[in-house]
């Protein structure tokens, strides 16, 4: 007996290009893949391959060209940019590689940012807020602005952000790529729960092959063609 | 509550940059504020003198003068209720640079003529009693520290000669916009001293200042008038004391016009000035604005961020730049008071200061917030590192 798993993430003859002067330059091409609820997928190729292109349309910060793509059911290539922005702030949690954070304000505030969007008391954000303060180990740190906090610390608030509105799926830009060996490997431990206990769905570009190696599937790029796996 | 505090950190966060910006503009808006108060000023002299006066001249030119028989012919045109010769005298006072106005009037219309000049009874039947007596404004008092019964000699420009008087009153004004700078001495010692020394210059006035009872039927009378004295040797020229000084200000008209253009070119520079502080912050933060719209905040969140923090520091500098007006122009008042006898800041040129920074304010944010709200989330981020 089979059990068919719930697919998270449908991607279906996407194709991505961008304009460069008069030319219309391709970055993807007929992409179509899917990934399954609680996956840990990793997304590795060359500079330039197209990986944050496609990490950036199916977390619904870019358009498509043409294609569809469906997440949890909900096929976002249709939606406005409103809609999107609704949608965004429901669904997808964001790492990324210099962490982005809100340098005038403090790790907590920074964390809080997402539910300031929700209609959540200031008490239930509070408690939202310790808890994953709790789940990434910062609570000591709360009210340090992001310049004093190291790297991997600051990645670890970007993760508590990402997690805060308990979003679906997590989408990371070479989250570990600023930072050194042990830091990588705690941002790495801390998705990897993230995927086993939340059963959060990952999708991660990463060049670190270490990082790759935590994933369940990687899948390869280059120029703008997934290889088969 | 939360996009307040983002904004107020973020105006603090280049500090340097933000307090320079916040004197610039708070410099502008005081050189703004003190120049409107200037043009204003000029144009004050002409809303204060009153409707219910009016002017006869000659009709060639200021420089001739009206003959002494006029005066009776004047008073009996119906509507006049009163009648003074007066004459620009254009004393000087020691040394030129204490500039102020003085006039030689006929000393019984003078107070019914000017009801805004407050003096005590005893002075005035002391000033009427005293043929050399003059009447002075009690800033123009104050400055050269006269009191009454003190000795003043002024040297005639027009009229030569070393010049006695005896301060017999000082008048106060009935209003904030009642210039009390000026100087009154009686016509009679005047004409009587020309009489002995220049006798073709005797019994002339400069011009008659003409009471009315009802100012409705101002522009009748003075046509009534000038009709009386048509193809006569000396024509008059009859209207309201504020059509006459009009004619003054309209020689410097151009002038006022230059100071109020200057004044709108001191806030379009210091609108350029914080138009590219914000544009470069802005420029700064566009990944900051990227990631937030990422995180599900939208265009109106962002553009209330933009514009929050450039209103707060076009505002904080505002405020500064009107809260230094007013000391600025109390100094202006003591030290320059015979040029500007009341320099006051008036309420609307404090709202139009506030205007004038809120504008500067507003413009600032526009290209940047239309910049953060339109750049796209992916470009946005790609600028950071
Ligand atoms: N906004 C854009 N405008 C023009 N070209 C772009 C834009 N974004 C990406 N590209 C181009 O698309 C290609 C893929 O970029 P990207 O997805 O960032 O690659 P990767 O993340 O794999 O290094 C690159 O050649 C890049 O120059
Ligand atoms: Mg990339």
């Amino acid at each position: 007996m089979t059990v068919e798993r719930e697919m998270e993430v449908r991607l279906k003859d996407v194709c991505k290009s961008y304009q460069r002067g008069s030319q219309q330059v391709p970055v993807l091409e007929k992409i179509s893949f899917e990934i399954a609820r609680g996956e840990f997928l990793a997304l590795m190729g060359p500079s330039g391959s197209g990986k944050s292109t496609l990490l950036n349309l199916l977390a619904g910060i870019d358009k498509v060209d043409s294609g569809t793509i469906t997440i949890g059911g909900c096929e976002i290539t249709t939606l406005g940019d409103s809609e999107l922005a609704d949608w965004r702030a429901a669904s997808v949690g964001f790492i990324f590689q210099f962490y982005n954070l809100i340098p005038v304000l403090t790790a907590y505030e920074n964390i809080e940012l997402p539910l300031l969007l929700t209609c959540l008391s200031r008490r239930e954000r509070r408690e939202h807020v310790l808890a994953a303060l709790e789940v990434v180990n910062l609570t000591d740190r709360m009210d340090h602005r992001p310049s004093q906090l190291s790297g991997g610390q600051q990645q670890r608030v970007a993760i508590a952000r990402a997690i805060i509105t308990d979003p679906a799926i997590l989408v990371a830009d070479e989250p570990t790529g600023d930072l050194d060996r042990v830091s990588a490997g705690e941002i790495l431990n801390l998705m990897d729960h993230l995927v086993r206990e939340s059963g959060k769905t990952i999708i991660m570009v990463t060049h670190d092959p270490r990082a790759a190696e935590k994933a369940h599937i990687v899948r390869h790029l280059e120029k703008g063609i997934l290889l088969e796996s | 509550m939360f996009m307040l505090k983002l904004i107020i950190r973020n105006s603090f966060r280049h500090k340097l940059r933000s307090l320079l910006t916040v004197t610039g503009v708070a410099v502008a808006i005081l050189a703004f504020g003190l120049l409107r108060t200037l043009v204003g000023l000029w144009y004050l002299g002409v809303e204060s003198s009153s409707s219910t006066r009016l002017v006869s001249r000659n009709a060639i030119s200021l420089v001739f003068s009206l003959p002494l028989s006029y005066k009776e012919r004047i008073r009996q045109v119906t509507g006049v209720t009163r009648v003074g010769a007066m004459n620009w005298f254009g004393g000087v006072y020691i040394t030129e640079k204490n500039f102020f106005p003085n006039f030689a009037i006929e000393p019984l219309p003078l107070f019914d003529l000017y009801p805004e000049f407050k003096v005590s009874n005893e002075e005035k039947k002391a000033f009427l009693l005293d043929r050399q007596g003059a009447v002075v404004g009690r800033k123009l008092a104050k400055k050269f520290g006269w009191k009454v019964g003190d000795r003043v000699v002024l040297k005639g420009t027009i009229f030569p000669g070393q010049w006695e008087f005896t301060i017999r009153a000082i008048y106060h004004g009935a209003q904030r916009s009642t210039d009390e700078t000026q100087f009154f001495f009686s016509w009679e010692y005047l004409n009587e001293t020309l009489k002995r020394t220049i006798p073709r210059r005797a019994n002339q006035a400069g011009i008659y200042v003409v009471g009315v009872a009802n100012p409705e039927r101002a522009a009748e009378i003075s046509q009534n008038i000038d009709t009386i004295f048509k193809n006569s040797l000396a024509e008059t020229m009859t209207e309201t004391e504020k059509a006459f000084q009009l004619s003054f200000v309209s020689m410097t008209e151009a002038i006022m016009v230059a100071i109020q253009i200057v004044s709108y070119v001191v806030i379009v520079i210091i609108m350029v000035v914080a138009a590219n502080t914000m544009a470069m912050t802005a420029r700064e933060r566009l990944s900051e604005y990227a990631t937030m719209k990422s995180l599900g905040f939208k265009w109106l969140h962002i553009t209330t961020v933009i514009f929050g923090e450039s209103l707060f520091i076009a505002m904080t500098g505002g405020v500064a730049g009107v809260l230094l007006t007013f000391p600025a122009a109390n100094i202006i008042e003591r030290e320059l008071a015979q040029f500007f006898p009341v320099f006051h800041v008036t309420p609307t040129t404090t709202l139009l200061q506030l205007l004038a920074a809120f504008l500067v304010g507003t413009i600032a944010a526009l290209f940047p917030s239309w910049r953060g709200s339109t750049i796209t989330i992916a470009d946005g981020l790609r600028r950071v590192g």
